[in-house]
C-alpha cells in the first residue's frame, strides 16, 4: 500500500509556486499599493499573467491552459498570488475563474474555442454575472429576462457589484428564459460590444480596492442564440456547479489573507518596543499570536480536505459552505487581532494589515453569504 | 554549440541563516532551498544564447543528493534542454565540483561551460577557475556581458577598479556576475513540459572522481550582529571618529 502523504504537494506544484512567486515580487508588489489607490490595476498584469501561464491553470490544453484534473496546483499558485496582499488584485485578476468554467464545461465548441483561449493569455477578460440590485442571494429569483426572438435572445435588466464589471470583454450572465422560479434561468455569453448593455462607473467599496466592480445595464440587448450556456432553463444547475469551485477558491483566499496578517504581526510583534520589551514579552500577546496561529492552520487544513474532496471527484457541497464561513471568519478575526498588535500603525493605510482587514470583510458576503451558506447545510443536514 | 551549465542546490536567498547551536554548520533541516542565484543567471545567459540562435543544446548539470533533482527541474523549465545529476550524499568541495565537472566536460565536449561567480551559501568563488585550470580552457569570470563571435567569446567582467573585457577563444569557462542578466520565471506550461526531458544520473564514481573532502570545517560562527549606527554632529566630529574610532583615515 501506498505511504499515506502528508503533503498535498508535489515537486511541479513547489516548482509552480516558485515561478509565482517571483511574478508577484516582479510584478505586482512594487506597485500594488499604487493600484490600490487608484481602484485598479493595469489591463497589462492579465498578459503578462497569462504568458507565464499562471491564468491558464486547471483549464484544457486544446483551449490554452496548463491541463484539468490538478486542483491543487491552482491552490498552490493562488497563495502564492494573495502574496500580493491584496485580494482585489486577486479577485479582478482571477474573475476568469467564476466566468470561464461554465463556458468550458457547457458551452457550445465555436463559443469555447472563439473565447477561452484569448482570455487564458490575457488579452480579455471574462466576469460572471449573477447578482442583482433587486437581490444577490435569492438566485432562483433572479429577474433580468431574456425573451427568444429569431436567432437571438433579447435581454432587459441590470446586474450589479460584478467583479471586473467595468472592463471585462466577455460576461457569463444568468438570465431569466422561462417562469418564475430555479426552473427559469439560463445562462448567456455576452459580448462587451453588445447593442444595448453598457456599464456603470467603478463602485466605491470597503476593500478589494484594485478590483474593478460595477453594474451592468441591458435595454433590449441583441445576444445570439449560440451564446446560450448549457439548457434554455438549465442555468441553476450550471450557477450551482460554479459556485463550488468559486467558494473554495474564496477559503484559499481567506486562510492566505490570515497567515499573512499573521506572519506580519508575529514580525512586528517581535520587533515593536512597549514597557522596556517586545510585545511579545507580554504572554497576552504571545496567546493571542498562538490563537492566531491555530485558526490559519485549521482554516488551511479544512480547506485542503475539502479540495482533496473534490479532486476525488465528490461534490462536498456541505463541507466546501462550512469551509467558507469557517475560513472567512477565521480572515475576518486574524486580521483584526493583526491590527490589534499593530496599534496605531494598523490603522494606516501604510501597514498591509490595514488592507488585509478591510479586504477580508468581503469572504463572508461575497460567492454566497454566511446565512446562505447555513441555509445550504441545513438542507444537507435534512433540516 | 553546446553549452554547459552548472547549477548548485542552496539555501533560498530569502532565508534567515541560522547557525546551528553546535556550531558544526548552518541549519538546514525545514529551511526553503533554491537555485543559488548566480546559478540562475548562468541558466538565463544560456538560454538567451540558444534564444538567439548561437547555443544549439543546454545541458544543465549538477552535484548532490537525489532532491537536487529539484534545480535540475527548474532549469529545464526555463528553458536547458537535458539535465544531468552526479548523485551523491558526501559533501563535495570546490576542487572535486571542478573534477566532476570536467569528466563532464570531457564527455559532453561542450563549446562553452557557464557557472555562477560563486554559490551564496560556502561562498568560495573558486569551482570555476579551478575547472578553467583542470580543462585547460581560458576562463572570463564575473561577467556582466558575453558576446559570442565565431569561435570567440567577449567577457566583459566586473572588478574593482570597473570593467575589463578580455577575449576568450572558445572553449572557455565563464562565470556570472549579478548584473549579466535578469533571469525569467519559468511559465507553468514549461514547468510541465520539464517534467518530460531526459534527466540522466550518474555517481562521482561513474566519472572515476573521488569525492571524499580534503578540508574540515573545524567551527561556523555567525557574525557579530550590527551595532546601531549613530549621528555626528558636524565635519569635524565625522573626521575625528573616522580618523580615531574607525581608524580608516
Ligand atoms: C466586492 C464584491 C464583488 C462581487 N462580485 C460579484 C460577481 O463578480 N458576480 C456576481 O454575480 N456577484 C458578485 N457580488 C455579489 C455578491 O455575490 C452578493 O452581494 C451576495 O451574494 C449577497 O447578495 P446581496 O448583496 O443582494 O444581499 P441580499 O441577498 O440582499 O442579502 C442581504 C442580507 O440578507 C441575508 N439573507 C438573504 N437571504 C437570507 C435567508 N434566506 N436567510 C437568512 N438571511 C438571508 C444575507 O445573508 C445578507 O446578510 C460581489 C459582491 C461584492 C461586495
Amino acid at each position: 500500500m501506498a505511504k499515506p502523504s502528508t503533503s498535498y504537494f508535489n515537486e511541479t506544484h513547489d516548482q509552480a509556486r516558485a515561478s509565482a512567486r517571483r511574478f508577484v515580487e516582479r510584478e505586482i508588489l512594487p506597485f500594488i499599493d499604487d493600484w490600490e489607490e487608484a481602484g485598479e490595476f493595469p489591463r497589462e498584469l492579465y498578459q503578462k499573467a497569462g504568458a507565464a501561464g499562471l491564468l491558464g491553470i486547471g483549464y484544457p490544453e486544446a483551449l490554452g491552459g496548463s491541463g484539468e484534473g490538478d486542483l491543487f496546483l491552482k491552490i498552490a499558485v493562488s497563495e502564492e498570488l494573495m502574496a500580493a496582499s491584496s485580494g482585489g488584485l486577486v479577485a479582478g485578476l482571477g474573475s476568469l475563474d467564476i466566468g470561464l468554467p461554465p463556458v468550458i464545461q457547457w458551452g457550445k465548441p465555436a463559443l469555447k474555442e472563439a473565447i477561452v483561449p484569448s482570455v487564458l493569455s490575457g488579452e480579455k477578460i471574462a466576469a460572471l454575472a449573477i447578482s442583482e440590485p433587486g437581490g444577490g442571494s435569492d438566485v432562483a429569483n433572479l429577474k433580468t429576462r431574456a425573451v427568444r426572438d429569431g436567432d437571438f435572445y433579447r435581454v432587459s435588466g441590470s446586474k450589479t457589484y460584478i467583479t471586473s464589471g467595468q472592463r471585462a470583454d466577455y460576461y457569463t450572465v444568468a438570465v431569466r428564459t422561462g417562469d418564475k422560479g430555479h426552473g427559469g434561468v439560463s445562462m448567456l455569453l455576452i459580448p462587451r460590444d453588445t447593442p444595448g448593455f453598457t456599464r456603470g462607473r467603478n463602485l466605491k467599496k470597503t476593500g478589494w480596492w484594485a478590483s474593478d466592480t460595477a453594474e451592468l445595464f441591458f435595454e433590449d440587448a441583441k445576444v445570439p442564440v449560440s451564446n446560450l450556456i448549457g439548457q434554455e432553463n438549465g442555468g441553476f444547475m450550471v450557477i450551482m456547479t460554479n459556485f463550488l469551485r468559486e467558494r473554495l477558491m474564496l477559503c484559499v483566499m481567506a486562510y492566505s489573507t490570515a497567515q499573512l496578517a499573521l506572519d506580519m504581526a508575529l514580525a512586528y510583534a517581535k520587533e515593536r518596543q512597549a514597557f522596556g520589551r517586545s510585545l511579545s514579552g507580554f504572554q497576552v500577546t504571545r496567546h493571542k499570536l498562538v490563537d492566531m496561529a491555530t485558526q490559519v492552520e485549521l482554516a488551511r487544513e479544512y480547506s485542503y480536505r475539502c479540495a482533496a474532496l473534490m479532486q476525488a471527484g465528490k461534490n462536498p457541497v456541505k463541507e466546501v459552505a462550512m469551509a467558507k464561513n469557517f475560513t472567512a471568519q477565521v480572515a475576518e478575526d486574524v486580521t483584526r487581532e493583526a491590527v490589534q498588535i499593530f496599534g496605531g500603525m494598523g490603522y494606516m493605510r501604510e501597514a498591509r494589515v490595514e488592507r488585509l482587514a478591510r479586504d477580508a470583510r468581503l469572504l463572508a458576503i461575497g460567492g454566497g453569504t454566511t446565512e446562505i451558506m447555513k441555509e445550504l447545510i441545513s438542507k444537507q443536514m435534512g433540516l | 554549440m553546446k553549452v554547459l551549465v552548472a547549477v548548485k542546490r542552496v539555501l533560498d536567498y530569502n532565508v534567515k541563516v541560522r547557525v546551528k547551536p553546535d556550531n558544526s554548520g548552518v541549519d538546514l533541516a525545514n529551511v526553503k532551498m533554491a537555485m543559488n542565484p548566480f546559478c540562475e543567471i548562468a541558466v538565463e545567459e544560456a538560454v538567451r544564447l540558444k534564444e538567439k540562435g548561437i547555443a544549439t543544446e543546454i545541458v544543465v548539470a549538477t552535484i548532490g543528493p537525489k532532491v537536487t533533482q529539484e534545480q535540475l527541474r527548474t532549469a529545464l523549465a526555463l528553458g536547458a534542454d537535458r539535465a544531468i545529476q552526479i548523485e551523491t550524499d558526501e559533501e563535495v568541495q570546490s576542487l572535486e565540483a571542478a573534477k566532476l565537472l570536467k569528466a563532464l566536460v570531457d564527455k559532453e565536449q561542450p563549446g562553452l561551460v557557464i557557472l555562477g561567480k560563486q554559490s551564496i551559501d560556502s561562498d568560495n568563488n573558486q569551482t570555476g577557475q579551478m575547472l578553467a585550470q583542470l580543462t585547460g580552457m581560458g576562463q572570463g569570470t564575473f561577467a556582466s556581458e558575453l558576446v559570442i563571435e565565431g569561435d570567440n567569446a567577449q567577457v566583459t567582467r566586473e572588478i574593482d577598479g570597473g570593467l575589463v573585457t578580455v577575449s576568450l577563444k572558445l572553449p572557455a569557462v565563464v562565470t556570472t556576475d549579478l548584473r549579466l542578466n535578469e533571469p525569467r520565471y519559468a511559465s507553468l506550461p514549461n514547468i510541465m513540459k520539464a517534467k518530460k526531458k531526459p534527466l540522466e544520473t550518474m555517481t562521482p564514481a561513474d566519472l572515476g572522481v573521488e569525492v571524499a573532502p580534503r578540508l574540515t570545517t573545524l567551527k561556523v560562527e555567525a557574525p557579530k550582529p550590527r551595532q546601531a549606527g549613530i549621528k555626528v554632529e558636524d565635519v569635524a566630529q565625522l573626521v575625528d571618529k573616522l580618523k580615531n574610532e574607525a581608524k580608516v583615515i
